[in-house]
């Protein structure tokens, strides 16, 4: 008896020691998801760690070998939302903050696409924008995104159509908020810079 | 739309539009994804295991 609970000790410990190196090494992917859904760096590093601590204090609960990333984003998503709720001004305050963040010139030497994007971004409903960087940048299956966001898959797969044309037409049309560059001119930078990119790979 | 083989132009190009878009997305979020983790973080961590351990 006191054998089999001494094993059972040691199991756990092997198993929380593999929890954490798991979920040490999906930190930068929760500070990046985190940097898209709320205020400035600091306050989506705030988010950041406490969706790590809940991650950790919720390891029993993890089943080992599935998509860790996904539950922690899920985890993070929640934490955000719940925060949100909390504060009735919020809403108001949410769409200022990603505002600020997304258009945040955190680089004045960052290419100037990269900025219209996020001004871009920032534009967009909150659930198709998640939705956009879940699948679009987050390297998540519709599936996947589907339950982070608790949501049907073809309503993520809805939102995302819909995020990539209004994005599309948000860059064309040069309705971010920018003095001084001419309509079209994000769409042209962005295509310009992928096409180098396609040519360095 | 596929089917129809009509290869129209705009649609290669719009096509073309949401690749270099997708490529900017990923980009961007790489670009925090690249970024060194703050030792905070890990000091949070280490701490949540350390008292774990003094509990058992």
């Amino acid at each position: 008896m006191e054998q089999a609970q001494k094993q059972r000790q040691a199991t756990d410990q092997d198993r929380d020691k593999a929890f954490r190196v798991e979920l040490e090494g999906l930190i930068p992917h929760l500070r990046a998801f985190a940097r898209t859904l709320c205020g400035d760096p600091t306050a989506a590093d705030d988010l950041a760690q406490d969706a790590m601590l809940k991650a950790w204090d919720a390891r029993a609960s993890f089943e080992m070998g599935t998509n860790m990333k996904a539950w922690t984003f899920m985890i993070l998503r929640n934490q955000f939302y719940s925060e949100k709720r909390r504060s009735w001004r919020q809403s108001q305050l949410d769409q200022e903050a990603a505002e600020r963040t997304l258009v945040a010139v955190d680089d004045p030497e960052a290419p100037v696409a990269l900025d219209e994007l996020r001004q871009g971004l920032a534009m967009l409903p909150p659930e198709q924008r998640e939705a956009l960087i879940l699948v679009g940048a987050g390297g998540f299956a519709y599936e996947e995104a589907a339950a982070i966001c608790d949501c049907a898959v073809g309503t993520v797969k809805s939102r995302v159509s819909r995020a990539r044309r209004a994005l599309q037409g948000i860059l064309e049309s040069g309705a971010y908020r920018r003095d001084g560059s001419s309509a079209g001119e994000a769409m042209a930078t962005i295509l310009a810079d992928a096409e180098r990119l396609s040519q360095v790979k | 739309m596929k089917r129809s083989r009509s290869k129209s132009p705009s649609l290669d190009e719009a096509r073309l539009r949401q690749q270099a878009i997708g490529v900017k997305l990923r980009q961007m979020f790489d670009e925090v994804v690249n970024e060194p983790v703050p030792d905070e973080f890990l000091q949070i961590l280490r701490r949540a295991d350390e008292t774990r351990l003094k509990e058992t």
